[in-house]
């Protein structure tokens, strides 16, 4: 009988057999990677807006707070875009020549609402609540990131699942006093600078641990999937 | 030469296990990478034929499937209408009391919104000297000046809710309740503009001592 394959092939074949687990992981690997990495997520990515309206001009430059436009942030699920008269209060004034303004002006000449894209989109099988967030000690800058610092806004964070669950599986990690929550610049306590006024804390985690009992974090319960998924 | 050799046959019997081993990491990741485009691709979960807040619409000629309220709509909260409360004023005249009494809670509720809305213009301190004025808006009074000084306090509300001059109304922003703490909040930065050491009730004044050190 002719011999069909060479000797070599013995070996290619037990190197395939074995790399196929390999090659399938990278597969598996690389795929993971991509719908983690900012291509998919958005993170970090600019949109574009139809005014380059800058929170680093109106935040950190003039120390406008942010509820000040969001209004309903405390109170609602949505924090609250601001209407054209919001932007007018001071724009009727001030800047009234300026080119980039001019479709906030036309805006409030014809009633007719800026088009803003939106920056942070969930998908709608999730369920989000601002209020929530904000009465149990959630940062502004903890999900959008130091948004004082932003010129053009951007998504601070992926907004994948697992990012949420990083937090409700550990708040401690991540809360800080109600009073702080709108505060772009805020610090964590250290040993030499401990919040007095909550349990002496000198850590995140030591303040993280007092403010979940304070604030009634109900730690067993919000990594249920009916919590977000409803 | 090689042409020669005889392949062996392998008869581990470990090897058909690997095959299907590896079948079945093969199947295994193809379900997972499928699973994972599933979540975000399948159009029907993640973009629900639903409006989200402030999503636009082709339905309505002003493109925003947030509808404003009908004109002459009363809400809810205020069915009260025509009382000191919703109004500021007493028989058609702006009222110098307050319509619920101001505790320190309330207190400090007005100041939070102060600096909220207020501050920006007419600065912490009530001078009128806030970050946007700075930066060209016109400059409000002062509400140290005489005749804020004594207006009655329903002239606040009133500002507030109906805005004056230069100032847009904020209705739409502060509800009433937060209206009055806010004019309540001015009534205190008034007084501190003119306060003494005598004024301050002396456990008051021994906290401020003690957190000034």
């Amino acid at each position: 009988m002719p011999q069909i394959f060479h000797s070599s092939a013995n070996t290619i074949a037990k190197a395939s057999i074995f790399g196929v687990v390999f090659l399938v992981g990278a597969i598996a690997w690389v795929a993971g990677s991509v719908q983690r990495s900012p291509y998919v997520t958005g993170q970090g990515e600019v949109r574009d807006q139809p005014v380059p309206f800058s929170h680093e001009h109106h935040v950190r430059g003039l120390g406008i707070d942010c509820r000040y436009c969001h209004t309903s942030v405390e109170s609602s699920s949505f924090a609250g875009l601001p209407p054209t008269q919001t932007c007018m209060t001071c724009h009727s004034q001030i800047w009234t020549n300026a080119q980039i303004l001019e479709p906030v002006r036309q805006s409030f000449a014809t009633g007719k609402p800026l088009r803003w894209n939106r920056v942070h989109n969930l998908p709608n099988f999730v369920y989000f609540n601002h209020s929530i967030h904000i009465a149990k000690g959630v940062g502004c800058a903890t999900c959008h990131g130091q948004v004082d610092r932003m010129p053009l806004m951007w998504q601070h964070a992926s907004l994948q699942m697992n990012w949420c669950l990083q937090c409700h599986r550990d708040p401690e990690k991540f809360l800080r006093p109600r009073s702080e929550v709108f505060n772009m610049n805020w610090q964590p306590p250290t040993p030499e600078h401990p919040d007095v006024a909550h349990g002496n804390a000198t850590s995140q985690l030591e303040l993280g641990k007092y403010l979940v009992k304070e604030y009634g974090v109900r730690k067993d319960q919000i990594t249920n999937c009916s919590v977000c998924h409803r | 030469m090689r042409q020669g050799t005889i392949v062996p046959v392998d008869i581990n019997p470990t090897r058909p296990l690997r095959r299907r081993l590896g079948g079945a990491a093969v199947a295994l990741s193809l379900a997972l990478v499928m699973a994972m485009a599933g979540c975000r691709r399948n159009p029907d979960m993640a973009e629900q034929p639903k409006y989200q807040p402030y999503q636009p619409s082709e339905f309505f000629a002003d493109g925003s499937s947030a509808r404003p309220i009908v004109e002459g709509t009363v809400s809810r909260d205020e069915h009260r209408v025509g009382t000191l409360l919703y109004t500021g004023m007493i028989d058609g005249k702006l009222a110098d009391v307050f319509p619920f009494p101001i505790t320190a809670a309330d207190m400090r509720r007005g100041q939070e919104r102060y600096n909220i809305y207020c501050s920006v213009c007419h600065g912490r301190l009530g001078d009128g000297q806030g970050m946007v004025v700075q930066r060209g808006f016109k400059q409000p009074p002062s509400y140290h000046e005489k005749r804020l000084i004594e207006a009655p306090v329903g002239h606040f509300y009133d500002v507030i809710t109906h805005g004056y001059g230069g100032m847009y109304s904020y209705a739409a922003r502060i509800n009433s309740e937060d209206r009055w703490r806010i004019a309540a909040y001015i009534r205190a930065l008034q007084l501190s503009q003119n306060a003494k050491t005598a004024d301050v009730p002396a456990d008051v004044l021994q906290n401020m001592r003690s957190n000034q050190k």
